[in-house]
């Protein structure tokens, strides 16, 4: 109905003049051409071949688990390659992956692997404790460029060993027992140390196929190609084309297959999130990497609506440097953040079910519960600020918001000038830089105020704190107090109890909001698309997907 | 000619050298470095990359090499795909990106040629206005608007074509094609158009019309030949925009062509891979440019006389 309506009124407009016949005649007959294909979708295809179309946002830069960063490169990898531990797709708790089990001595520190015995690499080769010895031998070596060495600091003597304190990797905590038996022993008790083990950056790789391409430390060999890796995951690298797909297959050597029921994951990088959605739309994809901020109103609306929102464990805040002199004083940063009305900011900026943050960590990290005071008062800002020496704004100079060019980062900062400007009568500018400019700009200092946004790594309080020490790399605030160091350094590593480490990790972090360096926004939540066919793909608060649980189901 | 043929081959060199020398001051002076990321990198990391990319040397010297490198056809390793060199990423791109603008140009030509003519036909008439007015509108309409309002209506609501790829599902290469090549049918047109009427006002058309020729013969015959001049001499370079500006259209269709890895390096502070998409589209719109003054100069007998007599 919609399509001849639309052709007779294509055709009554056109029809004045005698060339359009023309073009109308060309143009409809190329798509007659076009219409010779069946038009039968990947998401119809996939279904019934068991072929999972997945939007991965961009092209990797790299499959080596020992280079790469990146939530693209991790989904590609984490269906070519597996670590001790896998996790609960839904509670991300630690269950067995290519151990079959562990045991952890008595004071936290030494953890034993038991390999499974049907362990194998994707070729056939049997895999052992020594694979997992060497892979960390090479994780550790600093010309390998590995941004994700650090994961491997809660090891004996790791870190010591990648800073060069170390020479002799003998004195590195793992140790391979026997071929089946891995020995891990740890600098403190680290309960987050399972959680580790299901990050791309401890994977075990193929000693044999690295070596084959290249020296172990070399970066940018060829080994990750498709045809050349050997992997030991659920499936096995069958296609990379550049910029057009990455094709995985089900690997039949994987000691799991028999309950690995998708046959093929295809990764399409599709990076404007615009295209995306019309895939989607358009049937070509079964999951999408993220969904328009004004298309969330729309699908919202719809009953059963394809677009998942799960709440994702990671913080925007904004980081304030306090080494400008007027930003000094804790008085003024708590002003500043009490007047923010997160509420607003999420319900009518963001309206993508984000949490307004009062706290780093977001809460239910681990079962961890920040202790905060921190809430939208304007009242109490006020006297905070003439406390500071700026009675109703008098005098405060002119100050800067910094953000990394982006509508999204636009759009908050302008409603926070706006905060400012009515509940302080401060006023503030705003100003934007390209990505790499902002990043230098932060890293060196050169800012009063800037966004930020932290994704955690693991699941932990400990990842969201431990970048606020003095000097540290993510700090960038400039802020420093030994005391917090203490805490989240020597104090929390030692402790033997779940429940006491919790207490001081809420010490430390009521510490860091009362001298509030950084000004938590919201939590971030992940916004999907996904086709009802997709099963067993749960939500989680890493939004890690277990290829291996996922099966496609025909739809009516 | 062959004098020709050399010395604009010869004036191409500093051109290039110009190109290159520019490009690899201005991205390396540009703030922000190719492995700056969100989350801190050590400073050991940062130290073992810029050795191995030679970064830790001076600009000159990483200058002076560089140029070694290019001269034996080698543009480097990319930065920010380790793994990949710069000639691998250029080549799995280009022919991809060559095929949309080959047939963008066919799309171009086919409608801007035919409604240009038929426009000159009978000018300041309706089948005159009507095709100019669209063009105008097709000059002024950016592709990343078209492109969306022909995936909406022709992809998903008729459903008579894929919304995107390339290659992958039967018809995937239409709307790109014409979303990339009608605002250079529009130019054509409008370069046709001029060109034509043009020749039909001069005196050998009125010959052979007097002959008895048909109208059909008196254009294909005798005034398409000189009235498309203008249109072939724009064509060097509108292939080389095609192939250079199609970032848009690859973007929208998800195309893994060159364009979208041209404008992501930049982005990325990836040296190598900009330096080497550069000194190629520019050697490639040299050679264009180069072609569409031959054809043109085989085409237009004067301008044949002028090169052979010095």
């Amino acid at each position: 109905m919609y399509k001849s309506l639309f052709s007779q009124t294509l055709n009554s407009a056109l029809s004045c003049s005698k060339m359009f016949f023309k073009y109308v005649i060309i143009i409809q007959a190329l798509f007659l051409l076009s219409s010779c294909g069946e038009n039968e979708t990947n998401v119809s295809k996939g279904n019934q071949s068991g072929t999972l179309y997945w939007g991965n946002g961009t092209e990797p830069q790299s499959l080596d688990p020992q280079i790469a960063t990146g939530v693209p490169e991790h989904h590609v990898i984490s269906t070519l390659m597996e670590g001790l531990v896998l996790k609960d797709r839904k509670t991300l708790q630690p269950r067995p992956g290519m151990a079959e089990s562990w045991e952890i001595s008595d004071d936290g520190r030494v953890y034993t692997f038991k390999i499974r015995n049907n362990a194998k690499w994707s070729n056939g080769d049997p895999l052992t404790a020594e694979d997992f010895v060497w892979s960390w031998w090479r994780a550790l070596q600093p010309a390998l460029g590995n941004l994700y060495a650090y994961m491997l600091f809660p090891i004996e003597n790791a870190q010591n060993y990648y800073e060069g304190v170390v020479s002799d990797f003998s004195q590195v905590g793992a140790r391979a027992l026997d071929d089946q038996t891995l020995e891990v022993t740890l600098n403190h008790p680290t309960p987050y140390f399972l959680q580790l083990l299901d990050h791309y950056s401890l994977f075990p790789v193929h000693k044999e196929t690295i070596e084959k391409f290249g020296s172990a430390d070399q970066r940018g060999t060829r080994w990750t190609y498709a045809g050349n890796l050997v992997g030991n995951g659920a499936f096995t690298l069958e296609e990379w084309e550049i910029n057009r797909k990455i094709v995985v297959k089900k690997n039949e050597n994987y000691w799991d297959a028999e309950n690995v029921r998708l046959n093929e994951v295809v990764f399409l990088p599709v990076e404007n999130v615009v295209t995306e959605e019309r895939m989607f739309r358009a049937g070509q994809l079964h999951v999408t990497a993220s969904l328009p901020a004004d298309k969330i109103a729309p699908y919202s609306e719809m009953s059963e609506s394809p677009m998942r929102i799960s709440p994702y464990l990671g913080t925007y805040f904004y980081r304030i440097n306090v080494d400008v002199p007027h930003l000094q004083d804790p008085k003024v940063r708590k002003a500043l953040a009490m007047s923010i009305d997160r509420k607003n900011i999420v319900e009518k900026i963001t309206k993508g079910g984000q949490i307004p943050a009062y706290a780093m960590t977001p809460p239910g990290t681990m079962g961890y519960y920040p202790k905060s005071d921190l809430r939208y008062d304007p009242e109490e800002a006020r006297k905070l600020l003439a406390e500071a020496g700026y009675p109703d704004g008098q005098g405060f100079p002119v100050t800067e918001i910094l953000y990394n060019t982006n509508e999204g980062h636009r759009k908050i900062a302008v409603a926070i000038q706006e905060m400012w400007k009515q509940n302080l009568n401060v006023d503030i500018q705003i100003l934007n830089q390209e990505w790499k400019v902002y990043l230098d700009s932060e890293s060196a200092g050169e800012y009063q105020i800037s966004r930020a946004g932290w994704i955690g790594d693991y699941v932990d309080p400990n990842n969201f704190l431990d970048m606020f020490i003095c000097n540290g790399g993510n700090n960038r605030t400039g802020w420093c107090n030994q005391e917090y160091d203490n805490l989240i350094l020597k104090v929390a590593p030692a402790v033997k109890s779940h429940e006491e480490r919790l207490e001081i990790f809420q010490t430390a972090e009521t510490m860091l909001l009362n001298d509030m360096p950084v000004i938590p926004i919201y939590t971030y939540t992940s916004i999907q698309l996904i086709d009802p066919s997709v099963k067993n793909f749960d939500s989680n608060i890493m939004n890690h997907a277990y290829y291996k649980d996922i099966y496609l189901e025909e739809q009516d | 000619m062959l004098k020709f043929l050399l010395s604009r081959i010869a004036q191409a060199i500093p051109v290039l050298l110009v190109v290159v020398t520019a490009t690899f001051f201005i991205v390396h002076a540009a703030p922000g470095g190719p492995f700056s990321a969100d989350k801190a990198v050590p400073p050991e990391v940062i130290e073992a990359l810029e050795a191995q990319y030679k970064l830790d040397q001076p600009v000159w010297r990483q200058y002076i090499s560089y140029l070694g490198d290019i001269l034996s056809g080698d543009f480097g390793p990319s930065f920010k795909y380790p793994g990949r060199s710069v000639n691998e990423l250029i080549m799995a791109g280009i022919p991809i990106t060559a095929e949309l603008a080959f047939y963008a140009m066919l799309v171009a030509l086919g409608l801007g040629v035919l409604s240009g003519v038929g426009a000159a036909m009978r000018p300041n008439t309706l089948q005159d206005y009507a095709p100019m007015t669209l063009a105008m509108i097709g000059i002024c309409m950016p592709s990343f608007l078209l492109g969306p309002l022909l995936v909406l209506v022709f992809g998903i609501e008729l459903e008579m074509v894929p919304v995107s790829g390339w290659g992958d599902i039967p018809g995937d290469k239409i709307l790109p094609s014409i979303t990339l090549g009608t605002g250079y049918a529009a130019y054509i047109a409008r370069l046709s158009r001029g060109g034509m009427l043009e020749i039909l006002s001069q005196d050998f058309i009125r010959t052979a019309r007097a002959k008895g020729l048909s109208e059909s013969t008196v254009i294909i015959k005798h005034a398409l030949k000189g009235g498309l001049i203008p249109v072939i001499a724009f064509l060097g370079p509108a292939f080389a925009g095609l192939l250079a500006g199609s970032f848009v259209v690859e973007t929208i269709f998800q195309i893994p062509g060159i364009g979208r890895f041209y404008v992501q390096a930049a982005f990325n502070r990836d040296y190598t891979l900009i330096l080497g998409m550069t000194i190629f589209l520019s050697t490639l719109i040299i050679i264009f440019n180069l072609i569409s003054d031959l054809i043109s100069i085989w085409l237009n007998p004067k301008l044949r006389d002028e090169i052979s007599n010095g």
